[in-house]
């Protein structure tokens, strides 16, 4: 590596923050250079996010220095920071689902010709932008149209028009596919080459591994390690952001008892629409995965089998033939299923840890009346129990962090002693703490005799917790894999249609993964 | 079967439960009690017990509809229809009673046949506001802003344009009901309190209340935690008619007749009341004594503005007004700073 690197672009000295009395960041350094691609990576909480609300204007620092090419700043909002050319680009994006793609680019920095606007010369700035990423979307296509990849590439594009120096990407590959994920760091490799600064987050260590030049490790609101990203390798990474050495992330697989009875015994289910012919059998105190690429059916399936769309097959439970119209029902019979979208579906962001905790079992918790006292004594288990980290208890659930809300979410769906647990994406956005965590909880919910499903996208992560492994690819099983056979190698065959007959062309979009 | 997780750092010590005073409780009540030394400080009669009976009385109409009002929004709808709704039932109820007059005569069966008529009215009428906006999916803005000027002119049409009245010997006989009362208590305000506590008692600590809350705060997660969230938003439309036709039943003994004026505007009242009482107007928020204060805080201004010259009575509109936007403000400086 070059040693004589160019001056920072953008750099943080001693920046500390505090909200009340409570010092979250103490005195960190950070620097960005031109044309280096430079990772942020550290547990939920330790800092990250604010640190990077920092430098784009979000939040002001309470003590320390801010450095644009130099030169001491003071960014009073995000617009002077954009004036700067520091942009930062939200994990949940800022984009207007209902405005056009072109409308989107331009929105508060509308192109005019005298009083009008000039769409024809916006629709010409837009292609030629949305060329330069290499992805042609069309200007007046409404963005809740697009994928997930696209609004990313859309939102960068906005950076661009902005003429951004500084890109700060907030766990830009949270959402995406592999095949997304790979478009995404080509994008940022050509904007490194262009000369851009890129600073991104991640919880996915190959990632970084893959695409960081420079590397800061944040741990409780300071900077424990700050070089090149080379020198590590990503379970060291691991093991600077929790602190402590990492034992196995995974728990011991047991060996499986063959008598154990059937829990879910599932033949021919249908989900018009997005699966059909589904087949499987789940043991009890078995943890079953379900790999596949995003769109392949895997949520829909199971959402389908626990009456949250409509499905209809023959699905037996504990032997007994059921039928699910309604969640409620579900539930009921002890099949409960934790979403994948814990912001939108799984928690009442604006509601309290108690009203959380207990909205799914609240009967159990009211014979007329609710019993708020067993609430809270449900909460203090769960918190304990659970580990849930909460600056106070009255903390609304969208003020915890990630790892936390899910932690919360798993305390939620399992207060109603479900039988089945349907787990879709246990660890999406969590840190690498927190996945530890939830993955001893699944094993420890398994050894207790809990059948468990876990969706993922994530193939380390069912190769290392599953006991096996279902494979789908457009709505339809095409695979299983068990004990030796489970390697990535044999997954991605099945999800990629590789593993059964190709048909040409059909395969092509998804190879770039 | 809650396993332990293994922890990685000691758990922070059980963090108590704190409470703090907050303007959106604080402020409806502060409201109340200025504009209540107002008024005692204007006019001297203000604070006399046939006053205050009176104020009562006549905010126990919109009041028992607000009470409805309050679960309807804070489970994320909307009734714009309960106006019009109150007006086409009072009519029903009255011809219902004089159709019944010769056969039944004068007595409690014909009364309880009236009030039996616009209970079910009222059921009825909640029911397929209820049905159209959650089976059919249709937003309920639209659906009772259709329901509003349907009832409203069924009203009109079934008067012929002019009014309905009751028949005089069963009005003399139906009037104890609202100028009766218990104790010294007028009837319509010891309904108007019943239902203004269990109504509380419902918000605040029964499940139905919390899954009100809940739908109101995010629908997918109340669906994504096997709420019936169909169901539920289908009661709240079914108790409010329920509840129009018990404000109903209050209602016509105090005239004997309906007409196309009658209970107009009632439906932004009930909602106003709402909103200043700290209910949020998108859901997932709501408190029915807040919808109490504010009930009775804007049929105070009406009647301030009655008993003192200081300022026209026909600004009381605007007075309202200016009260439900600063209430909405208030709400959201608390916010902010909570």
């Amino acid at each position: 590596m070059d040693e004589a690197l160019s001056a920072p672009v953008l750099a943080l000295e001693g920046i500390r923050r505090s909200f009340g009395p409570v010092e979250v960041l103490h005195g960190v350094d950070l620097a960005l250079r031109p044309g280096r691609v430079h990772a942020l990576i550290g547990e939920n909480g330790a800092g990250k996010s604010t640190t990077m609300k920092i430098m784009a204007g979000y939040q002001p620092a309470s003590a320390g220095r801010l450095l644009v090419g130099g030169e001491e700043v003071r960014f009073k909002t995000m617009a002077e920071a954009e004036a700067r050319g520091v942009v930062m680009i939200h994990q949940e994006f800022n984009l207007a689902e209902h405005l056009t793609v072109e409308q989107n680019l331009f929105l508060g920095r509308e192109l005019k010709r005298g009083i009008l606007l000039d769409k024809a010369a916006m629709r010409r700035r837009t292609r030629e932008l949305l060329a330069r990423l290499d992805r042609p979307l069309d200007p007046d296509l409404p963005v809740a149209r697009l994928s997930n990849s696209d609004k990313q590439m859309l939102e960068i594009a906005k950076a661009l028009s902005r003429e951004a120096r500084v890109l700060i990407m907030d766990e830009p590959t949270a959402v995406l596919t592999l095949a997304e994920t790979a478009v995404l760091m080509e994008q940022i490799r050509a904007l490194r080459a262009a000369g851009t600064a890129i600073l991104f987050t991640s919880h996915k260590l190959d990632e970084v591994k893959a695409l960081a030049d420079d590397l800061t490790i944040m741990r409780d609101g300071a900077v424990v390690y700050s070089g090149s990203a080379e020198a590590l390798s990503p379970h060291d990474m691991a093991e600077a952001m929790v602190g402590r050495e990492m034992s196995d992330l995974f728990p011991p697989k047991p060996s499986l008892d063959p008598a154990a009875p059937l829990a879910l015994s599932v033949r021919g289910l249908e989900v018009p629409g997005h699966a059909s012919g589904i087949s499987f059998d789940l043991r009890k105190g078995e943890i079953l995965g379900v790999a596949g690429l995003i769109g392949a059916g895997r949520t829909e399936t199971f959402e389908g089998l626990c009456g949250l769309r409509p499905a209809h097959g023959e699905i037996r439970l504990f032997g007994e033939s059921v039928r699910f119209r309604a969640p409620s029902e579900a539930l009921a019979q002890g099949v409960a299923y934790l979403t994948e979208d814990r912001k939108t579906r799984g928690l009442l962001l604006a509601k309290g840890m108690r009203e959380n905790l207990t909205l799914q079992a609240l009967r159990k918790f009211a014979r007329i009346l609710v019993d708020r006292r067993a609430e809270e004594r449900a909460l203090d288990r769960a918190v304990r129990e659970f580990d849930i980290r909460a600056g106070s208890r009255g903390m609304l659930v969208g003020n915890l962090s990630g790892g936390n809300q899910q932690k919360l979410l798993f305390a939620k769906t399992l207060l109603s002693e479900p039988r089945v647990l349907i787990a879709d994406e246990p660890t999406r956005g969590v840190d690498i703490g927190a996945k530890q965590q939830i993955y001893a909880l699944l094993r420890e919910l398994a050894a207790q005799g809990l059948a468990v499903v876990v969706i993922s996208s994530e193939m380390q992560e069912l190769i290392g917790l599953a006991d096996r492994i279902l494979v789908m690819r457009q709505g339809r099983i095409l695979g299983e894999v068990a004990g030796a056979e489970m390697t990535e190698e044999a997954v991605v065959r099945y999800a990629m249609g590789v593993a059964r007959h190709v048909r040409p062309g059909e395969i092509r979009s998804e190879e770039t993964a | 079967m809650t396993a332990p997780l293994p922890a990685s750092s000691p758990t922070p010590a059980a963090f108590a439960p704190r409470r703090r005073i907050s303007m959106t409780v604080v402020g409806p009540i502060l409201a109340l009690i200025l504009l209540a030394a107002l008024g005692a400080w204007l006019n001297p009669n203000f604070l006399s017990a046939a006053n205050i009976t009176n104020v009562l009385a006549r905010s126990a109409f919109i009041g028992i509809i607000a009470v409805g009002m309050t679960f309807v929004i804070t489970a994320g709808g909307l009734d714009l229809s309960v106006g019009s709704m109150a007006a086409f039932i009072a009519g029903l109820m009255i011809m219902v009673m004089n159709a019944a007059l010769p056969s039944m005569g004068v007595g409690i069966p014909i009364v309880l046949l009236g009030m039996g008529a616009a209970l079910l009215a009222g059921l009825l009428a909640g029911l397929l506001n209820g049905l159209l906006i959650t089976k059919l999916g249709i937003e309920a803005f639209i659906v009772t802003l259709g329901s509003m000027g349907i009832y409203r002119s069924l009203v009109t049409w079934l008067a012929d344009g002019g009014t309905l009245s009751l028949d005089f010997q069963l009005r003399s006989f139906y009037q104890p009901i609202y100028y009766g009362g218990i104790f010294g208590v007028s009837w319509p305000i010891v309904v108007f309190g019943l239902v203004a506590i269990l109504g509380e008692i419902v918000m605040r600590s029964t499940v139905f209340g919390r899954w009100c809350a809940a739908i109101g705060s995010n629908e997918q997660v109340a669906k994504y935690s096997s709420v019936k969230v169909a169901r539920v938003r289908l009661a709240t439309y079914v108790m409010l008619g329920l509840l129009v036709g018990l404000a109903v039943i209050m209602y016509v003994p105090r005239l004997g007749s309906a007409s196309a004026s009658t209970g107009l505007l009632w439906e932004l009242e009930a909602i106003a009341a709402v909103i200043i009482g700290g209910t949020l107007l998108k859901g997932g928020f709501g408190r029915v004594w807040g919808t109490v204060v504010g009930v009775l805080i804007l049929s105070l201004i009406g009647n301030i503005l009655n008993l003192t010259d200081l300022v026209s009575p026909y600004l009381n509109g605007a007075i309202q007004g200016l009260i439900i936007v600063l209430a909405v403000i208030l709400q959201r400086e608390g916010k902010s700073g909570a």
